[in-house]
């Protein structure tokens, strides 16, 4: 289907499908239905809004509106399009920001002013803009689905990859030369395999709630290393994985959301605020352009994605929202790229399901929710993979979702279904958001399923000792729980000095490597190498630690030490680029440690 | 078709006598003309008397409408209904300052009725995210607890999380009273919207705002508690579209007070349990979070307009719980919350604001150099790690005895006390500067040794810790 229409603009089809017959916020009935089709785009009254047909029923039909309904009454007409609620797909994407079905907000900011106005229809992608194309097939040469015709550099760094639609094969017929070209125009026609000739321009349609089209699944054990330390060292994520942060509000569901999409090694983010404050997407309308990608040394808005689709914007568009992110993301994946989605927060998603639920009058299961809620969730997620895509490349989308339970409450339905489908988690603690201790990823509650699968990465590209120092850590943090129940049942003095090492290393582990702050320029992200650097430096103050004080020193010794205060403080200290500093640091503790040996020996 | 379309304007404004059923403040028509979803209605009783509505929902057999003044009295064969073709919209201008209304609106001081400069739809519209302009500007309260470690912001919106019988009236209006940005004289106003409240907390305000002289730039839409409880759910939305009308269209810097959101919240809830709708938690409507959000999201500040909406909604937390909806939905919206707890209170600590689950999101960006002082942004932090160290130590007092910490713990113990007393606590009529309230910060730190202070450097140490 989206083939049948990919070189056609959207021309509104004016066929009245029926009218309307009940209003309930963004639900409407439609009644006198003649020729409608599942899923149908369709335009309600003369106000023109949009919708989508999303339940058929003999001569009538639910229609979900993407606006405001204000003023819709019964008797208004209702026009189909003709078409499934598709997104638009080729050059243009990058760098701007959409609504929740992919309206472009800065063109409609440019038409209706500060507030978003109903009815407005604009075009998801730019028609007048020109964008350089480069043929990379000759006529006669036999084009497979889903495979490359061309490219158009979009960006300093990413270069745009025109493929044939996912449903379309043939003999190449002609091919565009060399040149500037709208997203419209034709760069190429081929004699269909099926039959028949077809147009192709650098656009496509594919309709959002389907799943696009790949070869095959590969395993994930390549890390999408974000730069957040307590994820990539404790709780990494694959290339294609999926993620959960949970977390009641304000413990750090966006800053962490934002913390990856700025600084993860993916060649492109979409990053969805899915029922969130207008403001978080302001700040990052305005940081974005302003940073550097340090792998690229350009823009990260050159890199960058954004749906908004506010709390205060029409309901139903919230739901759409997240099914235009994934996408894109699919549509840059099938170009042989590694894609991180962000979703901030799928609960609101889940919220907007259970609202148009409601309004339906379909029964609920769990605290008013529909019954299909898990399977809407699972086939969400199940969009992620690390894939072989129709034409031969490898390409990524990492599926990472913010949930919001209410009261920050895990055992409530969106959490714990949403955990059935992913393999990564990262649970949010009030406890350590109250203490300001950030990102408050709890050690835990948190988990990752890919770890096993991704050591040998990490063995081979960053550090042999990084599997065993991490082991090693987690074994004391664990450790730490224990004792700490001791300790208030009875006091720290109740502990050998031995045990109470271990808080110590503990607390000096929690404050110079697991909390990172987001603010600070050095601390805001770390390399690979700074991390496995800066682990193996408090296993070391652990290990030698250990071994002084069975031989006599002090605790208050060991922490007097000059170079405690220097681990404590290396993370805003050294700068990724230059990490020399470690090597002053991790020398002055061994001389330390030297020293005390040969005192208490 | 086209004739329903053609009817329907014709007949907007028609009038029909006789109602088909009454449930609680819903009223259910049948066979009316085409009646578009959310118009506004006119129902006259057998009296004569008008009250206002809007459409809930709209269908070939029935038109449900929600009457704002409640519906005691309407009987169903003399109730007259009159379909008004358009959304409620609200006259508004710069003249409504100094006035008084009620929660529709209408003037209730005896004044002249009051002449637009333009009527505007009371829902509003979404602000487009691209059209925001990030909020920046210190706002300096004069209270070291906000000012300290959770900044205002101007555009923000910060409400305040209390309970029964607590002082979050006393710290509005204290607010309100002292809040300025430094080094500026801009025009302001304030908007206060009251929502099922008490006659004496309305006159408290009033009285606050007439002391310090500013009632002239005060507009108040007042629905008190015995007024219908239907027209809370309206009171919010017209005092909104005056504050925009006036941030935005008029370059003021607007200050929204409403008091109490957790009666807007119980009337939605009524509502919704009338109408049969599918309950998520304790009875509240599943969109009780996007309802919210189309109020707090109508602060903030647009590019290239002077004026802005900072908002500080109260709230009563029930039973003090956190967790209840009011307050969880609230602040997954909010830019922050201002939380009380009534342990301090207790104490007789004013403003009784919880240390630890307090938060201004917006201040990360607003404080610092060049706008509060260079020291602050790690000050702040410094005092929010050692306070929480404190309540840990509390508890294992609470359990081992103070005799069995150690001497670093008893150091902490003694910062917290000080912490309370000195930087927390403060006078009602008390007004800090920044700078005052960054000094009180590092005297009461120094309670702690300097290895503790993790998260300030060397420099700052230097320059405010030792001295
Ligand atoms: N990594 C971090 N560094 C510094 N501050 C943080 C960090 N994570 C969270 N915060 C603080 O916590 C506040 C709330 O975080 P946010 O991500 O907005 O929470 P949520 O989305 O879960 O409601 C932020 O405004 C910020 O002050
Ligand atoms: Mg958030």
């Amino acid at each position: 289907m989206s083939s049948a229409i990919s070189n056609l603009d959207m021309v509104m089809n004016e066929r009245i499908i029926g009218k309307v017959k009940r209003v309930n916020g963004p639900v409407i009935e439609v009644m006198g239905i003649t020729d409608a089709e599942m899923f149908e785009l369709v335009r309600v009254g003369r106000q023109n809004l949009i919708g989508e047909l999303i339940k058929l029923e003999a001569d009538s039909a639910v229609v979900q509106v993407y606006e405001d309904t204000t003023g819709i009454a019964p008797h208004d007409p209702v026009f189909g399009a003709g078409m499934q609620l598709s997104a638009e797909l080729g050059p243009g994407m990058i760098g701007t920001i959409y609504d929740g079905i992919q309206r472009p907000l800065e063109a409609i900011y440019e038409k209706t002013g500060i507030f978003i106005t109903r009815g407005v229809t604009v075009p998801s992608l730019d028609r007048e803009k020109q964008w350089h194309f480069v043929p990379c097939v000759e006529p006669g040469a036999h084009v497979a689905a889903g495979s490359v015709i061309g490219t158009v550099q979009e960006t300093e760094n990413l270069e745009h990859k025109i493929l044939a639609p996912p449903t379309v094969s043939g003999v190449l017929q002609s091919v565009a030369p060399e040149g500037e070209y709208t997203v419209t125009e034709t760069v190429a026609t081929i004699e269909r395999d099926c039959g028949g000739m077809q147009d192709l321009s650098m656009m496509q349609r594919w309709p959002i709630r389907i799943q696009r089209p790949t070869k095959e699944r590969l395993p994930l054990d390549i890390p999408l290393i974000t730069g957040q330390r307590v994820i990539d060292a404790l709780f990494p994520v694959a290339k294609g994985g999926t993620v959960a942060i949970p977390g009641g509000f304000g413990t750090g569901k966006t800053m962490t959301q934002q913390a990856v999409a700025k600084w993860c090694d993916a060649d492109l983010i979409v990053y969805i605020g899915c029922g969130e404050r207008g403001n978080e997407i302001t700040d990052v309308l305005t940081e974005f352009p302003e940073l550097i990608d340090p792998r690229t040394g350009r823009s990260l808005m050159e890199r960058t994605i954004l749906i908004a689709n506010t709390s205060n914007m029409p309901v139903s568009a919230r739901e759409a929202s997240i099914y235009t992110g994934i996408t894109m993301a699919e549509y840059f994946r099938d170009q042989g790229k590694h894609v991180a989605i962000l979703a901030d927060s799928t609960s609101r998603w889940a919220e907007a399901l259970r609202e148009l639920s409601g309004r339906m009058e379909e029964m609920p299961a769990e605290e008013g929710f529909p019954a299909y809620l898990p399977t809407k969730i699972a086939e969400f997620y199940e969009r992620a993979g690390r894939m072989e895509t129709l034409s031969g490349d490898q390409g990524s989308v990492t599926i990472i979702g913010a949930v919001s339970p209410p009261g920050g409450d895990f055992s409530e339905p969106v959490t714990q279904h949403t955990k059935r489908f992913i393999r990564c988690f990262w649970a949010l603690d009030r406890n350590l958001a109250n203490a300001r201790h950030y990102p408050a990823i709890s050690w835990l509650e948190s988990y990752s399923e890919y770890m096993q699968d991704m050591a040998p990465w990490f063995e081979q590209e960053v550090n042999p000792e990084w599997f065993e120092d991490r082991t090693e850590i987690m074994e004391l943090l664990h450790k730490e729980v224990r004792l700490q129940q001791v300790v208030k049942l009875v006091g720290p003095d109740a502990l050998p000095d031995t045990q109470r090492f271990i808080l110590e290393v503990c607390t000096l582990f929690k404050n110079a490597f697991l909390q990172q702050n987001a603010y600070d320029k050095i601390d805001m992200f770390s390399t690979m190498q700074k991390q496995a650097r800066m682990m193996h430096i408090i296993v070391t103050y652990w290990k030698r630690g250990q071994e002084a004080i069975k031989n006599g020193a002090t605790l208050v010794k060991m922490r007097k030490l000059r170079a405690y205060q220097d681990i404590i403080k290396m993370k805003f200290t050294v700068p990724n680029e230059d990490l020399s500093g470690l090597d002053k640091i991790e020398a002055r503790l061994e001389r330390s440690m030297d020293q005390m040996e040969a005192l208490h020996s | 078709m086209e004739s329903a379309k053609e009817n329907r304007h014709l007949l907007a404004g028609r009038e029909y006598v006789g109602v088909d059923r009454i449930d609680g403040p819903l009223i259910f028509v049948k066979n009316t003309h085409p009646v578009g979803y959310r118009e506004l209605i006119e129902c006259v009783d057998k009296d004569g008397q008008m009250r206002l509505g809007i459409v809930l929902e709209s269908s070939t057999d029935a038109v449900v409408v929600q009457v704002f003044e409640g519906t005691a009295g309407l009987t169903l064969p003399d109730t007259r209904m009159r379909f008004c073709g358009e959304p409620l919209n609200l006259p508004v201008s710069k003249e409504m300052l100094g006035r008084v209304f009620n929660g529709l609106g209408q003037p209730i001081d005896g004044g002249p009725p009051q002449r637009g400069d333009l009527a505007l739809d009371i829902n509003g519209m979404a602000i487009n995210p691209i059209a925001r302009q990030y909020p920046r500007d210190f706002i300096q309260t004069g209270i070291s607890v906000i000012d300290g470690m959770n900044t205002l912001i101007r555009g923000q919106k910060l409400p305040i999380f209390s309970g029964n019988g607590l002082p979050h009236n006393e710290l509005a209006a204290q607010i309100a009273r002292q809040a300025k940005i430094r080094g500026t004289q801009t025009e302001f106003a304030v908007v206060f919207a009251a929502m099922g409240v008490k006659h004496d907390v309305a006159r408290f305000f009033i009285r606050s705002f007439e002391e310090s002289g500013v009632l002239d730039n005060v507009a108040l839409f007042l629905s008190l508690a015995d007024d219908p409880s239907i027209e809370r759910l309206i009171t919010p939305r017209t005092a909104l579209t005056l504050a925009e009308h006036l941030a935005f269209n008029e370059d003021m810097h607007v200050l929204v007070v409403m008091t109490d959101m957790t009666n807007y919240c119980e009337s939605l809830r009524e509502i919704s349990t009338i109408r049969g709708e599918i309950p998520s938690r304790k009875g509240y409507p599943g969109y009780l979070y996007s309802d919210l959000a189309e109020l707090y999201e109508r602060s903030g500040m647009i590019k290239g307009k002077a004026g802005s909406i900072t908002s500080l909604p109260i709230l009563t937390m029930p039973n003090d719980d956190i967790s209840h909806p009011i307050p969880d939905l609230s602040g997954y919206i909010t830019e922050g919350q201002i939380v009380f707890e009534r342990e301090m209170d207790g104490r007789g600590i004013y403003p009784p604001v919880a240390g630890l689950p307090s938060l201004s999101r917006l201040m990360k960006d607003g404080i610092g150099e060049g706008m509060t002082r260079e020291d602050h942004p790690h000050l702040a932090s410094q005092l929010f790690a050692a306070y929480s160290y404190v309540k840990d130590v509390r508890n294992l007092a609470s359990v081992i005895g103070e005799e069995e910490l150690t001497p670093l713990d008893h150091d902490y113990l003694e910062f917290g006390k000080h912490f309370e007393q000195k930087f927390v606590s403060q006078r009602q009529d008390e007004e800090r500067s920044i700078e005052e309230t960054l000094d009180i910060g590092w005297d009461v730190l120094r309670s702690l040794p300097v290895e503790e202070l993790h998260r300030i450097t060397e420099e700052e140490i230097e320059k405010y810790y030792g001295g």
